[in-house]
């Protein structure tokens, strides 16, 4: 029996210094065993890479900034809808998620188009300005965070904590501030870029391990792939990783996604101290940009996540290979400027 | 002294703990004592069996190895708990 084919809208085609997970998600879709694909580009910006890797993306469509808002983003789903006809969506930025959660609704009953999507409660708790009554909830050591308005604010709760701290942005951005002149510089920076509050976390030492992962929406973790980053650029990104046994660090991941039921894909951001402890620093509710590591560690979770998103019932993956490696690297594509012309002017390519 | 669960050593000396996901390389010393400590020998047994490979006094390869298992130790590689 062939397998079936399936349309599949991905955003997050950024594949710049600080990439988004598009390409990393197309990647682990076009090795599916259980289905093939053909997969439909939304990209924001016409310099977006993925847009122009016709290996892995077959169309492209420009879509709407987030800050457009709900209707407008409807409106042109419901066009490329008209002329694709997508089975699913995987949307793959933190800022567009918000939408795709209130659509999911209207998109699978009106359109057809299925997601597998954290729910809006899911979504919101995981905020980083709620972080620290999200562990207090579900029983997961977080870093103590308080959130600040103004430079006094900033520095007395500084003070508080104790030298160094993090200050944070409400959306990106982290500094590590070891007196009060280095809190009210990076606030300042940090508050006219993001807006406030801006966020004062203690400061844990150690080094920071990921999980990526999904979880059923009914307590049940499908997949989970540990990492520790080797190489990280200037952003904070990394280059390089590698998958680790990590046992308790699993048993963590699990019951967070069992007292949440949480739904969808995930990367949690941890903090691990020499004494072993782990220190939750955040949750993206969506894959991770080195996502396509769990595939080559054998856990392709993108095809699980479709999986469960067309309604079949799979089974948790049972390991993962300890030890592979990823190793990110830049690449120069010659592009000709009618394609640029095209989905510049057209919106499509 | 006890090499941790997830600690590999290969041929070449390369050594990976795959509960930190840190690597090291190792000289053919270092690579020696860490497969006798591999197959379970004493930190005595390890001892004879460098006084018979190499050519040292005891009292040298004694420090040697008590700086050797200083450095593992800091690395999380051997498990000293039970000593």
């Amino acid at each position: 029996m062939s397998n079936p084919r399936y349309t599949i809208g991905v955003s997050g085609l950024n594949a710049i210094d600080s990439p988004g997970p598009g390409l990393a998600v197309i990647k682990a879709l076009r090795d599916a065993e259980s289905f093939d694909v053909r997969i439909i580009g939304l990209a924001y910006e016409s310099m977006e890479p993925g847009l122009y890797m016709h290996d892995l993306v077959d169309k492209s469509y420009l879509v709407p900034y987030p800050s457009a808002g709900q209707d407008v983003l409807l409106k042109r789903l419901q066009y490329i809808h008209s002329v694709e006809k997508p089975n699913m969506l995987v949307p793959n930025f933190d800022a567009e998620l918000f939408n795709y959660i209130k659509l999911q609704k209207t998109l699978e009953k009106d359109l057809g188009i299925k997601t597998f999507l954290p729910s809006e409660k899911q979504f919101n708790e995981r905020h980083k300005s709620n972080l620290y009554a999200f562990g207090l909830k579900h029983g997961i050591k977080v870093p103590a965070v308080r959130m600040a308005n103004t430079m006094i604010e900033a520095t007395n709760m500084a003070s508080q904590l104790g030298y160094p701290v993090v200050v944070k942005g409400k959306f990106y951005d982290a500094r590590i501030a070891s007196t009060p002149e280095q809190v009210m510089q990076y606030f300042s920076k940090i508050s006219a870029q993001w807006g406030t509050p801006v966020l004062i976390q203690e400061f844990i030492s150690g080094h920071e391990v990921n999980v990526c992962g999904i979880g059923n929406g009914k307590g049940e973790t499908i997949g989970a792939v540990p990492m520790k980053k080797l190489y990280v650029t200037e952003k904070g990104k990394a280059w390089s990783g590698v998958t680790l046994a990590d046992e308790k660090l699993l048993e963590i991941c699990k019951n967070l996604v069992e007292s949440t039921s949480w739904r969808g894909p995930f990367e949690l951001e941890f903090m691990k101290t020499k004494n072993d402890e782990y220190y939750l620093l955040e949750i993206n509710p969506r894959f991770p940009a080195w996502c396509y590591l769990s595939v080559g560690a054998g856990q392709n979770q993108v095809e699980a996540l479709v999986k469960l998103a067309m309604g079949e019932d799979i089974k948790p993956f049972d390991n993962y290979e300890v030890g592979k490696m990823f190793i990110r690297y830049s690449n120069d594509m010659i592009v000709n400027l009618e394609e640029f012309e095209s989905i510049s002017t057209l919106g499509e390519l | 002294m006890k090499l941790k669960s997830n600690v590999a050593v290969s041929d070449s000396g390369f050594v990976f703990n795959a509960a930190t996901g840190d690597s090291y390389s190792i000289n053919p010393i270092g690579q020696f004592i860490f497969n006798l400590i591999k197959n379970g020998a004493t930190e005595e047994e390890v001892i004879k069996h460098i006084l018979k490979k190499y050519s040292v006094d005891r009292p040298t390869a004694e420090k040697d190895l008590y700086d050797f298992k200083k450095i593992l130790e800091s690395y999380k590689l051997i498990d000293t708990t039970n000593e």
